[in-house]
């Protein structure tokens, strides 16, 4: 092993590197930041913070879109922050203190975790940022100013109500694929779910309750082991469309996707195309663009009046079928992919 | 193999040619290359953001990298010895909730504490333990551990996450006012003191010397008269024990022990220590160097929100300067040899 080669190449190393940092920052700099000066703004422009869950899950990919749209119409300035991951609540209070920092007017986000954000939360709000709740509430709920969002428990009733009412008289014999165990939003699903088809918690005709994180592959792999014990399921609850997706698939290869009534929940185009196409019977679809356009336009509307939104903001939630059941209100795949997001 | 190899490129050589002392020193100082990126990155910051350069949001910088600062700590010390850690996060969270769980049942808050921290000491135990006895992997020992680990947190937390109220618990977190103006944690003070013992232990003391020799060459090593797998082990425990100190910072900063947290925070970690210098090959680099590093991500992120730019763009940016370290390094090595 030789001692040392000759000089400056370690110089050369620093330099590489502060290239490398330059023209990150430099790129940066040039190609999104839009004409901000600080404080609320000599040019009267509004500043919005967005803080998804994620980056990757088209659903916050639409919101954020659809945010980001909404705010470009009201010449209204939005950073979109995210966590790293579902349950990132480090990335998220980072991001809540950092926005801020920025001197934001509003935040809006949805919370990873619905207590592990209070913190962050409040300091927003200690200095005057109005804080608004899309998709997921905070609890305590009054945690922030407003909630925008989905009923969970109401859009999990409509699946149950749709899926016992689907059965047409049979007994149910049920497989629930969950979500993240411990998630409000999959807590309010699936409660709402079994409200809504009318079996208690610990009935014996649930016959298996898994979790699934909303993943395709997980929620196939789940209902694969599942059949094994189980194999006479006639009703699959699943958390969201990936993994009613799964539970298709997993049924499928059995041969049985004859006997069971699926439902879900979301309304993602791909998941109305497939209702459309019979993998599953029924979508609950929410509106996330809504979310984030009710939010931007509150965010504005604080920043220039004041006012201030409050309490929870039901933004909706319908049943999406091609085979409608008495008792269910419902509207067909086409007025579906009419309304759905990503 | 000279002694200056022995001990490790963090201090500087006593040889060395005047003329050569600047290329030396950064040589041998692997945290002066990332030194420079981070006051090159606050600099720019601050210039070209009116809401960087201001002493609450400095503050809140480092509040910021204090818990994936304290994991790439004992991940600094892993990989020097050319190993990997991807269950440093794992470890962390495992210990939060049972700080939280046996907290929110009424146990004594020092107990809590110790309990926690035991855990992780444990884990790094049986993970040193496995890697030296069998001669695995670190990568694939861990890589077990992790899934282990994250099964065992969820299991344990039960689907739920656990706010903390205890004082203890939370006091990492306690602000106080130096000069009436900068805002400080105790964190930050258990932060530094940790590095700067890891440091010391590093750099003056025969323990160092031997962890740096491991993963320099675990062969010349042996043959000098180390003892291998008794240094080995001795890493992964005080790792572990990082690791413990990690999930006090965790709850000191959002009180709130959750089985979902810190996923990514092995992967953080390892960036903070790169970019902080520390050769993935082994044998080179400095716990100084990862905390740069571990500052560097949390002022691009800070900074690049100031300037109103969107995550994903931080993420690109976080990449790009990782690939970059990794590259310096890679030059630099080749000049060595």
């Amino acid at each position: 092993m030789g001692r040392r080669g000759p000089l400056g190449r370690s110089g050369r190393g620093v330099a590489v590197l502060l290239a490398g940092a330059l023209a990150m920052a430099g790129t940066a700099c040039t190609s999104q930041r839009t004409g901000r000066t600080g404080g609320a703004g000599p040019d009267g422009r509004v500043r919005i913070g967005l803080v998804t869950k994620t980056d990757s899950n088209p659903f916050f990919v639409a919101l954020r879109e659809a945010a980001k749209a909404r705010a470009a119409q009201d010449g209204a300035e939005l950073v979109a922050l995210a966590g790293k991951f579902d349950g990132d609540n480090d990335g998220q209070v980072a991001a809540l203190e950092n926005l801020v920092q920025q001197g934001v007017n509003a935040i809006l986000v949805t919370p990873s975790n619905s207590t592990g954000i209070l913190g962050a939360i409040r300091h927003a709000r200690d200095r005057g940022i109005l804080v608004v709740a899309l998709d997921t509430e905070t609890q305590p709920k009054d945690a922030v100013d407003a909630t925008f969002a989905t009923d969970n428990v109401e859009a999990g009733r409509a699946q149950g109500r749709y899926v016992r009412a689907a059965l047409a008289g049979r007994e149910p014999r049920l497989l629930m694929l969950d979500g993240t165990p411990g998630g409000t939003v999959d807590e309010q699903r699936h409660r709402g779910f079994l409200d809504g088809v009318g079996l208690a918690e610990e009935d014996p005709r649930v016959l298996a309750k898994e979790p699934t994180n909303g993943d395709q592959n997980k929620a196939q792999q789940a209902m694969e082991n599942l059949l094994q014990r189980a194999g006479d399921v006639n009703a699959v609850y699943t958390l969201n469309e990936p993994a009613a997706r799964g539970a298709h698939a997993a049924l499928q290869a059995r041969g049985l996707a004859a006997q069971a009534v699926i439902g879900s929940i979301d309304g993602g185009c791909q998941g109305v195309r497939d209702v459309k196409e019979g993998k599953y019977a029924v979508t609950v679809m929410q509106f996330p663009k809504k979310m984030a356009e009710e939010g931007v336009r509150a965010a504005v509307e604080f920043a220039r009046t004041g006012r201030k939104p409050s309490g929870f903001v039901n933004t909706g939630s319908t049943v999406v079928t091609d085979r409608p059941v008495p008792g269910v209100d419902s509207e067909d795949t086409a007025w579906g992919l009419r309304n759905c997001w990503g | 193999m000279g002694p200056a190899e022995l001990l490790g490129v963090t201090t500087m050589s006593l040889t060395a040619p005047r003329r050569a002392a600047l290329s030396e020193f950064v040589l041998r100082t692997p945290a002066v290359g990332p030194a420079v990126a981070l006051v090159f990155a606050v600099v720019l910051f601050s210039l070209t953001t009116d809401t960087f350069l201001d002493v609450d949001n400095l503050s809140l910088v480092v509040q910021q990298s204090l818990v994936v600062g304290t994991l790439a700590l004992g991940q600094t010390l892993v990989i020097l010895t050319g190993g990997i850690d991807l269950a440093n996060a794992a470890a962390c969270v495992l210990a939060t909730l049972l700080m939280a769980k046996l907290a929110v049942g009424g146990t004594a808050s020092p107990v809590t504490l110790l309990a926690g921290v035991a855990v992780a000491v444990a884990v790094g135990l049986t993970t040193g333990g496995v890697v030296t006895a069998f001669r695995l992997p670190p990568f694939i020992v861990t890589l077990g551990v992790l899934t282990i680990l994250t099964a065992a947190s969820r299991i344990y937390a039960g689907g739920q996450s656990y706010p903390v109220t205890d004082g203890l618990l939370g006091w990492l977190g306690t602000r106080q006012y130096l000069f009436g103006q900068i805002e400080v944690t105790f964190g930050m003070g258990v932060a530094l003191a940790l590095y700067l013992v890891l440091w010391y232990s590093l750099t003056r003391t025969a323990w160092g010397r031997h962890v740096y020799a491991v993963g320099n060459d675990p062969e010349a090593a042996r043959l000098s008269g180390i003892h291998v797998r008794r240094t080995l082990l001795s890493v992964y425990v005080v790792a572990g024990l990082v690791y413990g100190v990690a999930a006090w910072q965790a709850l000191g900063r959002v009180p709130n022990a959750d089985p979902n947290a810190f996923q990514t925070g092995n992967l953080d970690s390892i960036t903070a220590v790169v970019l902080g210098g520390t050769s993935l090959f082994g044998g080179r680099g400095s716990v100084l160097g990862t905390l740069v590093g571990a500052l560097i991500v949390a002022v691009l992120r800070s900074g690049l929100t100031q300037a109103g730019i969107d995550n994903l763009y931080q993420d690109v940016a976080t990449g790009v300067l990782v690939i970059v370290a990794v590259a310096v390094d890679r030059l630099s090595r080749r000049r060595q040899r």
